[in-house]
């Protein structure tokens, strides 16, 4: 059998090591486990829009922890995904005040347009659903996050397809405040 | 129409931007604050009797009183942004209008508490929020509202903004701790309280964003002027967060005091029920405060007028009465099921209990579970007896407050509209009829 080539351990861009040099400054010396939040939420922007164990791992040795400690937290909170993902995750606010206003509709309405079931991935890849608690939207509900972004009030056919639309027309994610220094305009949207 | 003292200028062009809120009186507080005892700040909070805005409504003041102040010893302040009650979205709308509103409350409050370091813990849906704070401090530093020697008065202070991972419980103080530090947030057993032992074991204060924002009005009053808003115990202003099915949610204003039933009612405020129908139900404190039907909700037991003031929303206690919590306000109309509602919290707090105590762990798990039963028609009136008995045995086991979040919602539900759980039990065909509605003996689909 032929040796499989290892995969290339991930490794952070320049920008995303600026970055975590700069939240480093945020906290104490001997406290560097705290910025281990923010660092995954980098992580997870530059990784594809997920955490794999070997990104987990990349955490662990930029912030000096032990794996573990990186798991157990990339665990419990749920904005960290850990299995692949596709291109844009829509998290669908499904806690009351998203009821009342009509999530349960708007859920099966982005389940038939997109082709995806809850908690899985569209056929083309575009699109992963994942159901969440509420996002703090409550007056402008029902509402999905996609990344950064709140799309709200999205009880109207329109505002639902303004959004879809909207998504389909990116080429690649937004860029993020410490990106937009160096980074190739062939990774620019526009 | 009562006085903006939070909200004045916020749809001000630019209002976020130092230069703007700068020229409409911003960063005065700060002035003022640093001219004035570290001491002598806390002396106007606690006499503007304000009380804490983030659900529990504990007084600011007395709470910074008990900051332990051992030499040597930093000391924090850390802003609790981890909004997330359902119903609630005052602190998100706040810090995207008006950073620099929290900011100067930041200022002024780690000055009074001598914090030289402060955070604000934003939840990590919020990271938006976290790019305008950042670009908002980052102006206070070129301003000299904030680093080395603020406005040459000698204090120094550092700002920093920290988001969290998705995670309700962070909002428990103790759990935000942990998760500030890289942990998973389990709330910590207290004592020691966070006053005494808090971030990096260190002594903490923390506080909601709206108490630390409405800190700046406070100091450009006087604490005896914002103590003369309101009515009674419950001083000044307060946001509320309107959701549900009005014809006008949005965050209001409001000077404590204002009637219940013109809150939803007015054009000025909610502008009453949408698509003309009847209000069956109020949840007028986040989701986790009991539930009252119309009657109460608009006036007390006794027949008085229910006004917007944490005294008179927990006239009854929990028999007739309520909290005014996070005024996170969820109203209900004629067609919604209070046993698909309550499911739905249920499973929210199942969601997200941290795991670590059994009562809470396994009993929001049982409460889901038969909660869903009754809802799809597999109840039996056994379990209406049974989802109050387990609420009643996870309400004071558990390490934290989610324990009652999620007991009491659960238990006001049946308490008040005990009929619709039983009519689930007898009648489940029709209680499964897709938009199917109990209102008495009628359904109406």
């Amino acid at each position: 059998m032929e040796p499989t080539s290892p995969t290339a351990k991930p490794q952070f861009s320049p920008a995303a090591q600026a970055e975590i040099k700069r939240l480093l400054t945020h906290y104490p010396d001997d406290r560097r486990k705290s910025a281990l939040l923010p660092v995954l939420h980098i992580a997870q922007a530059e990784f594809g829009g997920w955490v794999s164990p070997e990104v987990q791992d990349l955490v662990a040795e930029t912030l000096d922890l032990r794996p573990i400690e990186v798991y157990e937290v990339s665990t419990f909170y749920t904005m960290f995904n850990l299995k692949p993902v596709g291109k844009h995750v829509l998290e669908i606010c499904r806690t009351g005040p998203c009821m009342l206003r009509g999530s349960d509709e708007l859920t099966a309405q982005l389940e038939r347009i997109t082709g995806a079931k809850v908690g899985g991935t569209s056929p083309d890849g575009l699109f992963t659903l994942k159901e969440v608690e509420c996002l703090a939207a409550c007056g402008f509900a029902p509402v999905v996050q996609v990344r950064e972004k709140y799309y709200e009030s999205l009880d109207t056919e329109e505002n639902v397809n303004a959004m879809l639309n909207e998504l389909k027309s990116l080429v690649h994610r937004p860029i993020l405040p410490w990106e937009e220094n160096g980074l190739p305009t062939s990774l620019r949207n526009n | 129409m009562g006085r903006k003292l939070l909200t004045e200028h916020v749809n001000v062009e630019g209002i976020e931007t130092f230069a703007v809120y700068r020229k409409h009186g911003g960063y005065r507080a700060v002035e003022k604050a640093l001219k004035m005892t570290p001491d002598e700040v806390v002396e106007e909070v606690k006499k503007s009797g304000l009380r804490g805005r983030g659900g529990a409504g504990f007084p600011t003041g007395m709470k910074w009183s008990f900051l332990a102040k051992p030499e040597g010893v930093p000391r924090y302040l850390v802003c609790n942004a981890d909004e997330s009650e359902p119903g609630t979205f005052k602190d998100r709308y706040l810090m995207s209008k008006l950073p620099h509103l929290l900011i100067e409350g930041m200022i002024a409050s780690s000055y009074a508490l001598g914090a030289r370091t402060s955070y604000i813990y934003i939840r990590g849906e919020l990271l938006y929020v976290l790019r305008i704070l950042e670009k908002a401090i980052a102006e206070a530093y070129a301003a000299g509202f904030l680093g080395e020697n603020i406005q040459g008065s000698g204090y120094s202070l550092d700002l920093h903004v920290h988001p969290g991972g998705g995670a309700y419980i962070c909002g428990e103080e103790t759990a935000l701790l942990e998760s500030l530090e890289g942990k998973r947030g389990n709330p910590r057993n207290k004592p020691p309280f966070p006053a005494v032992q808090g971030l990096y074991a260190r002594p903490t204060v923390v506080n909601n964003v709206e108490s630390i924002a409405t800190v700046v009005p406070i100091l450009n009053l006087g604490g005896d002027e914002y103590a003369k808003i309101g009515v009674g115990r419950s001083t000044g202003t307060k946001l509320f967060s309107a959701c549900g099915h009005l014809n006008k949610p949005g965050i209001y204003e409001l000077e404590l005091g204002v009637p219940v039933e013109e809150f939803i009612y007015s054009d000025e405020y909610c502008g009453g029920i949408w698509k003309g129908r009847e209000l069956k139900a109020v949840v007028a404190g986040g989701s986790s405060v009991p539930i009252l039907p119309k009657e109460l909700i608009l006036k007390t037991a006794a027949g008085e007028n229910r006004l917007m003031t944490y005294e008179s929303l927990s006239d009854g206690g929990f028999v007739t009465g309520t909290m005014l919590g996070s005024g996170g306000f969820i109203a209900m109309d004629e067609t919604t099921c209070i046993v698909k509602n309550t499911w739905n919290f249920s499973r929210f707090y199942h969601h997200e209990s941290c795991g670590q105590c059994s009562p809470c762990r396994e009993g929001t798990g049982w409460l889901e579970k038969v909660l869903h039963r009754l809802e799809h028609g597999h109840g039996s009136m056994h379990d209406i007896d049974l989802i109050v008995s387990v609420a009643k045995q996870i309400e004071g086991n558990t390490i934290c407050p989610l324990g009652e979040a999620a007991a009491w919602p659960v238990a006001a539900a049946v308490r008040h509209f005990r009929d619709e759980f039983e009519w689930h039990v007898t009648h489940p065909k029709e209680a499964t009829q897709p938009g199917a509605v109990y209102r008495g003996n009628l359904v109406l689909a």
